[in-house]
């Protein structure tokens, strides 16, 4: 199916309509955050007053603080302390499962994903950090968060029920937030977190689910069938499944928790229901802030 | 048929399929409702398990008993259920079907075929042999056919009732001889009446074997009309209520129609039979109008009753001189007057005094004649129940014999009285009262009418009682006398206006109506065989159901065969000889028969009472009832609820349409307040409802038209109908108004409201031409707008109140476009101006933006600036005049252009004057 002109420009016009919307909502958000200090706890770069130190071979002339200097006979240096910027990804699960909501007026997970994203991405970037999707460039920068929730709103989802982080794109040394329902099972996850551990990426899984999915709460005769529409389960008992279902959730729960633990990485899950700003402080604590 | 109890089945072999009944049970249990599709990501969760009980979920119980309701409804539905079935018992014989086929059995026909249908489908089934018989008196003589029971059903289909009584062949044992074998089993389908060989063939039949009768099913009623003066309607059989009698004939359009319901009297009930009489109390003029009768309702022969000389006008012979003897003029004439006063009420018939009597006329009018050669054939006619009506005149006074004059009713002084002449004393005589119980009681003499001659009689003691009316001196005006069976009335005045006014009055034509109305009815034809036709020929014939049918092959009556009523070879009808017409009507008294020995089959009980259909609406209730529970099942409650709202929407009667007048409109049409189309754009808006007031001042301040504030019109809701003047500002942005407001605009139009269309660009764009923007010819294109053309130089526009040459409003120059005049009205020399057309032109269009010019802010300052400085104030004070002149025009119409001709037609009326000097 190819998107004529006029339909994509309708589609990219309606995209970026939703757009502040989204930014305001993540605005708000994140306002409630007061972002912490990265220092290093050690001189290097940086804003803040570290420490006075005698001045030693190798400093340069200029570097010499002379107002500190002039009141003894010693040559001091300010030393600033280190304030690296950290490279944060993000990555929203684009699998058609995503886009589901179990009670209207209730937001899809995709859009909690996304708000959660950009939520993040803006605190991120108060904070000075660098700030990208996964496998795109991270920036820093106000108008970063911009970027990142245009083209969060210009992926299409896909149409599988299931989708897998780009392995290749992570950097060595940056924090990764995977936000996923994980409900296919996730079998490329092993293997993305090795990789990660091996070059000295940590993170944060959260499993997105809609409380319906939590819960299970269907009863009598039904089919269920996946929003990509590949995967099918005929019931005659729903309400009969509702255990099983219930053991299999936390049975995948654990499952994530413990890869994420082996990976040294954080596990979170987090319900439509809930409101965004208890799983964002969350977010903000875990990633070390 | 099975017959279970009072439950008889037509097709019981149908009935096996409930025993599929139990099956169904147990598939509808064994299978689930529908599964809810249900779109649920963690499927992949779900993949592998297993229900715990594969069977939990089933189909309620009472879903279950709905469907099996249904069905079992529908089984029984289809297996044709019969409540009270007719048992019929098995019959071998051969079948006879006696059909009753006169009128009388029109009402219900097609349930009598449908009867005999049955009976012969039966006999057909079994093989028993059958044979039809139409009691329409027209049947083969000769032994009855006895033929195979099916090839008599296209004969019993095409039978139809004829317009006589049912009537049998007279000798049944002659019909039956060489019957098959066998019990002969005999349906009679009865019309319920009597008829002459009925009885024969029911003793006959009943010997032969089993009869049995079908009743009519609906009770019978005729009319009949009874001789006399009036003629009166006898209703028979009818029941309370008892229903109208329609007289139907041509209206004064000549278009046939019902003129008049009788309602029928109280029921008089004699033998067992009801009748009622049906006063025909209906003016002359009208009754003579009427063609036939009907009962209401009723579509059968009896129930009409054709209207003949007996119901009809009365046939007036006129004898007066004759044309070519009349001397002096046609108004002068005596017979005119009575012919102007007979006209309307009565036939008239014109000629000598032997020609008329042939035409067997009701009455005689002579006027002025004496000495008549055919006094003695007169005389006789008179005796056997004529009505002769004389009038005096110069000849009566003149003749020398008038002492000796037959029939008249007084005897005669030679020579008049003149009153109030020149020679004579006294004054001309008017009228005394009439006599409360004579003829002429309840008429009221004018006044003004005077006798100033008259003929005297001869005094006689009896002259008393044979004055009809009299003069005030107590003078004989008409006299009476009974001669044999009839009656010799003398006016001793003449019939024109010689002698006196009376003729001129409309008492004249009262008195002769009075007396020809007391006429018996044809009673020469009667009385005369030798007068009457050997034959009469059907001029129209009714079939059996009372319809009018046009008479087509069929022989003249004789006239001893009408006497006997309708017959085969005479049916019901309107038949003519010569002159004179005769109806035949069917209708008459009611003789119910007896059945003897014969089994009656009821009515009620005769088919017994089906019940497919009501288990049909069953089944169809419950199905509905399933949809809505398996729905309910299935989707949960809220699509019940949409569906039960859907329901409730389409049953749920419309909103009232009713729309009452807004009290704004009210207002408006009762101040005569200027009215603006409201456009949606706020500023445009203001300034028109600003300039409409600032014209209204203006208006109040200068003028007597005194208006209220300015209304708003929404063309798609606003009545327009009680406003005279529109101001529609274009703006391009405007949405057309819908085509109902369409339709109130041209009537609006039509009826003399006009509009200002204003486009507000004072033409800016140089379009020029009436339709000067795009907007306008879109908004203007559906009205009924008349070609137009430049306001001319003397259009009634320009001089309503002020003299004006320009009509300048924010902007000025600009043409001003109205409705052109029609083609060839040219400008007239010495005449002020031409007599444009002479309706209002119902649009103005111009694009000088009035109503900002008009415009006053709350203060009563202007709201817009016009111009520049004191040339600005001089425009907006033009802009007003021609406001004030618009709404003049609107109000006055072309008032002033007729005004200005004033001095022009005062001007011709003085040369004319002087010229006939």
């Amino acid at each position: 199916m190819s998107l004529t002109p006029a339909q994509l420009r309708a589609r990219a016009e309606s995209a970026s309509g939703a757009l502040p919307a989204l930014l305001l909502a993540a605005e708000r958000l994140a306002q409630q955050v007061a972002p912490g200090a990265h220092g290093l706890r050690r001189a290097g770069p940086g804003e803040d007053f570290w420490q006075y130190r005698p001045a030693s071979s190798g400093d340069s002339a200029r570097s010499i603080d002379w107002r500190r200097s002039a009141r003894s006979d010693a040559q001091f240096v300010r030393d600033r302390e280190a304030q690296t910027a950290q490279t944060a990804a993000i990555w929203v699960s684009g699998g058609r499962g995503m886009d589901f909501t179990g009670a209207e007026g209730r937001e899809t997970k995709l859009d909690r994903a996304r708000l959660l994203a950009v939520a993040l991405a803006m605190l991120l970037l108060r904070g000075g950090e660098k700030v990208g999707l996964l496998g795109e460039p991270a920036r820093t920068g106000r108008l970063q968060a911009e970027r990142l929730a245009e083209s969060l709103l210009a992926a299409a989802p896909m149409a599988q029920d299931d989708a897998a982080p780009p392995a290749a794109a992570l950097r060595p040394q940056s924090r990764v937030v995977l936000i996923s329902d994980f409900l296919a099972l996730p079998d490329w996850l092993p293997a993305f977190l090795a990789r990660a551990a091996g070059s000295g990426v940590t993170g944060v899984i959260i499993q997105l689910l809609d409380p319906d999915e939590e819960s299970f709460p269907y009863e009598g005769a039904a089919v269920f069938r996946s929003a990509g529409g590949g995967l099918r389960h005929e019931s005659r008992d729903a309400g009969g499944l509702r255990a099983a279902y219930l053991d299999r959730l936390a049975e995948r729960r654990a499952f994530l928790a413990a890869e994420a633990m082996r990976a040294g990485w954080q596990f979170g899950h987090a319900s439509t229901a809930e409101p965004p700003s208890d799983r964002l402080g969350w977010l903000w604590r875990v990633l070390g802030g | 048929m099975l017959v279970l109890g009072p439950l008889g089945f037509a097709a019981p072999w149908l009935l096996t399929a409930l025993i599929a009944l139990p099956v169904l049970w147990v598939i509808l249990r064994a299978m689930p409702p529908a599964p809810k599709r249900i779109t649920f990501p963690g499927v992949a969760l779900l993949l592998g398990l297993k229900d715990r009980a594969p069977e939990a979920r089933r189909t309620p119980w009472w879903l279950l008993l709905i469907r099996l309701a249904a069905v079992a409804a529908l089984i029984l539905a289809f297996a044709g259920p019969v409540w009270r079935p007719v048992a019929g018992a098995p019959a071998t014989g051969p079948l006879l079907i006696v059909m009753d086929a006169g009128w009388a059995a029109a009402p219900g026909w097609a349930g009598r075929q449908a009867r005999a249908e049955r009976a012969l489908t039966e006999a057909a089934a079994a093989g028993r042999p059958a044979a039809l018989l139409l009691a329409d008196g027209q049947d083969g003589q000769g032994a009855l056919a006895f033929q195979p029971a099916d090839t008599l059903l296209a004969r019993l289909r095409a039978a139809q009732p004829v317009a006589w009584p049912s009537q049998l062949p007279p000798a049944p044992g002659a019909l039956l001889e060489g019957r098959p074998e066998g019990r002969l089993q005999t349906l009679w389908l009865t019309d319920g009446l009597d008829h002459p060989a009925r009885a024969d063939w029911l003793a006959a039949l009943a010997a032969e074997g089993e009869v049995t009768v079908v009743p009519p099913s609906q009770p019978l009623r005729s009319i009949e009309l009874q001789p006399g003066e009036p003629p009166a309607l006898v209703l028979h059989g009818a029941a309370d209520p008892a229903p109208a009698v329609l007289a139907i004939g041509p209206d004064p359009q000549r278009i046939e129609r019902e003129l008049a319901r009788l309602v029928p009297g109280d029921p008089v009930t004699e033998a067992g039979a009801t009748r009622r009489a049906v006063p025909l109390d209906l003016p002359p003029e009208q009754r003579n109008r009427i063609t036939r009768f009907q009962i209401e309702g009723d579509s059968h022969a009896g129930a009409v009753v054709l209207a003949d000389d007996r119901v009809r006008r009365r046939k007036v012979a006129l004898v007066a001189e004759a044309a070519g003897q009349a001397e002096g003029q046609e108004l002068l004439s005596p017979a005119h007057y009575v012919r102007q006063a007979l006209e309307l009420s009565a036939d008239l018939i014109e000629g000598g005094l032997g020609d008329v009597l042939d035409a067997a006329p009701d009455v005689v009018v002579l006027v002025d004649q004496v000495q008549l050669a055919e006094i003695g054939e007169l005389a006789e006619w008179v005796d056997a129940g004529g009505l002769l009506i004389r009038f005096a005149g110069p000849r009566m006074i003149a003749s020398d014999r008038l002492m000796d004059e037959p029939l008249l009713p007084v005897a005669l002084r030679q020579g008049g009285r003149d009153i109030g002449g020149a020679l004579s004393w006294g004054d001309p005589r008017g009228l005394a009262p009439f006599a409360r119980d004579g003829v002429f009681a309840g008429l009221e003499p004018p006044g003004d009418v005077a006798v100033r001659a008259q003929l005297m009689a001869q005094p006689a003691p009896d002259l008393a009682e044979k004055t009809i009316a009299a003069l005030s001196d107590q003078t004989p005006l008409v006299t009476r006398d009974r001669l044999g069976q009839g009656q010799v009335v003398l006016f001793h005045v003449s019939a024109n206006a010689e002698w006196s006014n009376l003729p001129l009055s409309g008492l004249f034509v009262q008195m002769l109506e009075r007396l020809v109305a007391t006429a018996r009815m044809a009673p020469a034809a009667e009385a005369e065989p030798e007068r009457s036709q050997p034959f009469w020929t059907p001029e129209l014939v009714l079939d059996g159901f009372g319809r009018i049918a046009p008479a087509e092959g069929l022989a003249p009556a004789a006239a001893e065969a009408m006497a006997e009523g309708p017959g085969p070879g005479r049916p019901a009808g309107l038949y003519v000889a010569g002159e004179r017409q005769q109806a035949l009507n069917a209708g008459g008294a009611l003789l119910p028969a007896t059945w003897p020995g014969a089994r009656i089959e009821d009515a009620e009980a005769g088919r017994g009472r089906n019940l497919a259909g009501l288990l049909l609406a069953a089944a169809a209730l419950l199905l509905a009832l399933d949809a809505l529970g398996s729905a309910l099942v299935a989707r949960g409650g809220r699509l019940i609820a949409a569906a039960l709202a859907g329901l409730w929407l389409a049953a749920a009667p419309p909103p009232a349409a009713a729309q009452d007048l807004d009290g704004e409109l009210v207002r408006a049409a009762g101040e005569v307040a200027l009215a603006y189309v409201v456009t949606g754009e706020a500023e445009i808006d203001r300034a028109s409802e600003q300039g409409l007031w600032g014209l209204s001042l203006s208006l109040r301040q200068r003028t007597s038209v005194e208006p209220g504030r300015p209304v708003g019109i929404a063309l798609d809701e606003d009545d327009l109908s009680m406003l005279t003047f529109l101001y529609w500002p274009i703006t391009d942005t405007q949405a057309p108004p819908s085509p109902q407001a369409y339709l109130r605009l041209n009537a609006f139009l039509r009826s003399g409201g006009m509009i200002l269309f204003d486009t507000r660009d004072g033409d800016v764009t140089g379009v020029g031409g009436p339709d000067m923007s795009g907007p306008l010819r879109r908004l203007a294109a559906p009205l009924d707008i008349p070609p137009l053309a430049p306001v001319p130089e003397d259009h009634v526009l320009t001089r309503t109140f002020y003299l004006l040459g320009d009509f300048p409003g924010r902007w000025q120059g600009n043409p001003v476009w109205v409705e052109a005049p029609p083609v060839g009205a040219e400008a007239a020399s010495g005449v002020p101006f031409r007599q444009l057309n002479d309706g209002v032109t119902p649009v103005v269009i111009g694009g000088n933006s009035w109503a900002e010019a008009w415009a006053v802010d709350d203060q009563g300052y202007p709201a817009y600036p016009i111009g520049r400085g004191w040339e600005g104030e001089r425009q907006r004070e033009m802009a007003y005049r021609f406001g004030i002149n618009l709404v003049m025009y609107v109000l006055t119409g072309n008032y002033k252009s007729d005004q200005v001709h004033v001095p022009a037609l005062l001007d011709r009326l003085r040369t004319e004057e002087i010229l006939s000097r």
